[in-house]
């Protein structure tokens, strides 16, 4: 059971390419990123150790919120307090700063996706994992998907179809004469790249972020295992250097995961705002 | 043309993780939204009402007890009147009943006066009339035994003594 192991030993990677075999153990690259059947011949491919894992982060993150949510009280507790932190970080320095009075529609939105990416963002730093399921950019563009069409549903629900097309492809006050340039460049600014750079930009940090992290941990292992003297003190360093490393990693995940329910939160203040 | 260009780790590996991220994302939202966020909610209208019923429940603690001050002070006067009133009707009363009880005495003495008098009256009435008819009897004795024979019967000798003796009455009442 190759899979199985794999995903209980981290920074064990599978090869899915099979041209590249050669590239299984080093150096680190797009290979590493490779998910590997779980049971092959007895489950689907695709059920494979990353989807598992993204499987158990969202029964994580909705185990924690109804721990959370179980038996609050007026006066919270201190169980309930840390529920209240974290509740109240996104209810209102995310959702109503940037969404104002609508806000409580799409906090249960924000709330999960928060929720969903940083647990997702955090695997790539632990235990059992050491995988962050956003570097399968699969899943990024599942969640950008998600949150195009939650503000263009949002936008079209508030202002009807056309008109939210017209709103969010032209500008107010915008010169005729420019029409022919601005209505092209707001459409593809609004409805193809914000969705592509949010799927992207998710992707990209934690990919190059996992890659590094390799870089060190398995170059670092390598060199302790090379048997000279100078060469094993350069992999310790390497190693020491990785804790560094996976602090920013856990910072980059935090972050990344702010940034895209900000956005997302951001393109659906802007759909659904009067005026551009 | 897109598929013929190597997009590299851009391209998924399989198609199921997008759908995976999708059906996954959207269950966490459903339990975020149908269990988590109505009951933070909940809670956050609950405090907000706590507090605010708290506050309102001081200030209407406060108003009560206002109120119940000055219909205490309120009382407190209406009693202090009161108490005057009865104190003033007490002392009234006690005059007129002084008056009363002395009036009364004194007619009670009067009359007492006056019965005692009458009886005296009538005693001295009744001694006088006795004493008359003893003296007249006596003198008419007397006046039997001077004169060696009874006058009792003689009509004219007891005339002549009831005027002897209205003379003796007459005589010392002048002088009296």
């Amino acid at each position: 059971m190759p899979g199985l192991v794999g995903l209980l030993i981290p920074l064990e990677w599978a090869v899915c390419l099979g041209d590249r075999a050669e590239h299984a153990a080093f150096p680190p690259g797009v290979s590493s990123f490779c998910s590997r059947a779980l049971l092959p011949g007895v489950l689907p491919t695709w059920v494979n150790n990353h989807l598992i894992q993204a499987i158990i982060g969202a029964a994580v993150v909705i185990a924690f919120w109804l721990w959370m949510a179980h038996a609050q009280k007026v006066v919270p507790g201190r169980k309930q307090f840390v529920g209240e932190y974290l509740y109240n970080v996104l209810r209102n320095t995310i959702a109503r700063d940037i969404l104002g009075h609508d806000y409580r529609k799409f906090l249960p939105y924000l709330v999960a996706l928060f929720s969903f990416i940083l647990v997702n963002n955090l695997f790539g730093e632990f235990v059992l994992f050491m995988f962050p399921t956003f570097s399968k950019i699969g899943y990024a563009y599942a969640l950008a998907l998600m949150s195009f069409i939650l503000y263009n549903a949002a936008g079209i629900a508030k202002s009807g179809f056309f008109g939210y097309l017209k709103k969010s492809t032209l500008p107010a006050g915008v010169p005729k004469a420019l029409w022919v340039l601005i209505i092209p460049l707001e459409f593809l600014s609004n409805f193809i790249v914000r969705p592509i750079t949010l799927a992207l930009r998710l992707f990209a940090n934690l990919f190059a972020g996992h890659l590094v992290v390799l870089v060190f941990v398995v170059g670092g292992t390598l060199l302790l295992e090379s048997g000279q003297v100078f060469l094993i003190a350069a992999g310790g360093v390497s190693l020491i250097f990785s804790f560094a490393i996976f602090a920013l990693e856990i910072f980059v995940g935090v972050l990344q995961a702010y940034i895209f329910t900000v956005l997302t939160a951001q393109y659906v203040s802007s759909a659904l705002a009067e005026e551009h | 043309m897109l598929l013929e260009i190597n997009l590299g780790p851009l391209l998924p590996e399989e198609l199921s993780e997008i759908i995976a991220g999708a059906v996954l994302f959207l269950i966490v939202w459903w339990v975020v939204a149908k269990k988590v966020v109505p009951v933070f909610e909940k809670t956050y209208a609950d405090r907000t009402a706590e507090i605010t019923g708290g506050i309102e429940k001081a200030e209407a603690a406060q108003k009560e007890a206002a109120e119940a001050l000055a219909e205490y002070q309120a009382q407190l006067a209406t009693a202090r009147a009161e108490a005057g009133r009865i104190r003033e009707d007490a002392r009234a009363q006690a005059v007129t009943l002084a008056a009363e009880i002395r009036e009364q005495a004194q007619a009670d003495s009067t009359r007492l006066v006056a019965a005692a008098k009458a009886q005296i009256e009538v005693e001295r009435y009744q001694v006088i009339h006795q004493l008359r008819a003893e003296v007249g009897g006596l003198a008419t004795q007397l006046a039997g035994r001077i004169v060696g024979e009874s006058l009792e019967d003689d009509e004219r000798a007891r005339r002549s003594v009831d005027r002897f003796i209205a003379d003796l009455e007459s005589q010392p009442a002048e002088k009296t």
